[in-house]
């Protein structure tokens, strides 16, 4: 790991078609260490397919995409190694239905990353009990509330104290009521310093907690500029069109 | 951010049923009282046809003397059971063996990737032929066929029935944990790969343990169809049950020890029918709630 200083995350012209529909268009993207960055952009814009790219569920057609300064594209790299490394948390929570809370959040520590039982589950359980689901550790994830299972998964995803956090719309699959505790949550990890790409349609959310925000149309990126810039004085008249049609 | 879990108990306790639901709860009472007693009635009438028909057939007396002589029973009954023994080792040895090599056969059958079209295509085949094959045939053919090459050593007639049962069977259940495997939703397969977990450790840890809960109750069905089978081994001059009860028949000019035999089988098969059916119940209950919220 030679870059302490480098970006956390470096895309360098990442290209993704499927067929002849090009969804993604030459993406160049630098994320720094403890930055929070938002990606937004209309429903259909690439947004998950560029975070799945990142985490090597996607392949890419072309581009660079570097990690700590190390190609993770290239296809010699050992990629379960990387996803590792990388903490990911989805629209749907995809907890693990037949395993209990504790377990889930603690897997990947105990498999992955050769963790004793023991010492996984005190981390599961200090972090449970950080977000007020203690109570739950033993309990299976179909007891708990949406917002609570997506809260125990962002856990899960941090658990491992991944490099890079990755979340895709986190809030999209929630009723309103519920939305509120996880963004809470996402914004306590982003106080700590986690570095963050996070897709999201939450305009608010992204002015408020984001450090930048990149907006994404048609696997371009059209605007990349810090938050307070993004929403008040944007710069390309996509992304104000773009803005308006949110806020109506 | 801490939750209360004090306010959702709260309600629960000084609750007394209204009267609107007590009259509900005394209607449906009056209903399964009836139920019951017109269910008994019609049992009562049916047994009674059942009996007066059998009874009052002309050869009822002679029938009941070759099949049901109770001390030809109890005569063959040590025979019997001694061969019922052998069928049931070779239950146990034949499950642990089915399950083993439906599980790599299923396992196999879900590799990607151009490398493993080999052992793709073999499985894919193995399952074809012994689904499609007669027990009977792949009995001879392995009980017969295979010591001929005397290529293996020595083995009891037994031994080459419970390869030929697993044969067969592995073919049928490993369709069944295929079934299972494709039924658990993609994004917990990839969920687990985005924790950095191996395709190895995903299938281990996370998607056969979802996939054998789906198929558990039709696991258990070829289970229960597989307790009958062992006693087709008998073909092969194995003294099962079933044989046994062919040599007593010939002994005793009497047919009863077959219909001790197939009285053991169904005592052995039974508890697991029931609880096939338990499973199955408690299984559909949980679904019904999980439909309704
Ligand atoms: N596996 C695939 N095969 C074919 N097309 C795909 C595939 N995955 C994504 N696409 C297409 O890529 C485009 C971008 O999809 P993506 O899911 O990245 O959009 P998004 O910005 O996340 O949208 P949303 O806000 O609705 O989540 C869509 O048009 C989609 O149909
Ligand atoms: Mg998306």
């Amino acid at each position: 790991m030679s870059g302490a200083t480098g970006p956390v995350l470096r895309l360098r012209g990442v290209r993704r078609a499927f067929g002849d529909h090009l969804v993604l268009d030459g993406i160049d993207l630098d994320v720094a260490a403890h930055e929070v960055v938002a990606l937004v952009g209309s429903s259909g814009s690439g947004k998950s397919t560029l975070l799945r790219t990142v985490n090597l569920i996607e392949r890419i057609d072309d581009g660079e995409i570097l990690l700590q300064g190390r190609d993770i594209s290239d296809p010699r790299i050992d990629a379960d190694a990387v996803r590792a490394r990388i903490g990911v948390v989805f629209q749907h929570y995809n907890l693990f239905p037949h395993l209990s809370v504790l377990d889930n959040v603690t897997l990947a520590s105990r498999l992955v990353h050769r963790v004793g039982r023991a010492e996984a589950e005190r981390r599961g359980l200090e972090l449970l009990a950080s977000i007020g689901l203690a109570d739950f550790a033993r309990a299976f994830p179909d007891r708990l509330s949406g917002g609570q299972q997506q809260r125990a998964a962002i856990v899960r995803a941090i658990a491992t104290d991944p490099e890079l956090l990755l979340l895709d719309e986190v809030t999209s699959a929630l009723d309103p009521e519920l939305v509120g505790e996880v963004l809470a949550l996402v914004r306590s990890l982003a106080d700590r310093g986690t570095t963050i790409v996070m897709a999201t349609h939450e305009m608010a959310f992204a002015r408020d907690v984001a450090d930048r925000v990149v907006f994404l149309d048609a696997g371009r990126i059209i605007e990349d500029a810090p938050a307070r810039q993004f929403f008040e004085a944007p710069r390309e008249e996509r992304t104000r069109e773009f803005l308006t049609r949110f806020r109506a | 951010m801490t939750d209360s879990t004090d306010a959702r108990t709260a309600t629960t306790d000084a609750w007394q049923p209204s009267t609107i639901e007590l009259e509900r709860r005394s209607f449906r009472r009056r209903q399964t009282g009836r139920s019951v007693l017109v269910s008994i009635a019609s049992t009562l009438a049916i047994a009674a046809l059942l009996v007066w028909a059998l009874v009052g057939s002309p050869g009822w007396t002679r029938v009941v003397e070759t099949f049901f002589d109770p001390q030809v029973a109890i005569a063959s009954l040590p025979r019997v059971l001694e061969g019922f023994w052998l069928n049931i080792q070779v239950l146990f040895f034949a499950s642990i063996g089915v399950v083993l090599v439906a599980l790599l056969l299923a396992t196999l059958r879900t590799l990607r990737g151009p490398v493993f079209f080999p052992l793709r295509a073999l499985a894919a085949g193995y399952t074809d032929i012994f689904r499609g094959m007669p027990v009977l045939i792949v009995l001879y053919l392995v009980g017969f066929g295979l010591p001929g090459l005397d290529f293996f050593p020595r083995m009891p007639v037994a031994f080459w029935g419970t390869i030929a049962l697993i044969l067969t069977y592995s073919a049928y259940v490993s369709e069944v944990f295929r079934a299972g495997i494709e039924a658990v939703h993609p994004s917990q397969r990839l969920a687990a790969r985005s924790l950095g977990l191996s395709h190895g450790q995903t299938m281990r840890r996370v998607v056969l343990p979802q996939a054998l809960r789906k198929v558990t109750p039709a696991l258990m069905n070829d289970f229960v169809a597989m307790q009958k089978d062992v006693g087709l081994i008998s073909v092969l001059g194995a003294v099962d049950a079933v044989r046994a009860a062919q040599i007593e028949t010939a002994h005793f000019f009497n047919f009863t020890p077959y219909v001790v035999a197939g009285l053991l089988f169904v005592l052995l098969a039974w508890p697991m029918i029931r609880f096939t059916d338990w499973v199955s119940a408690r299984m559909r209950a949980r679904e019904q709630v999980g439909s309704i919220v």
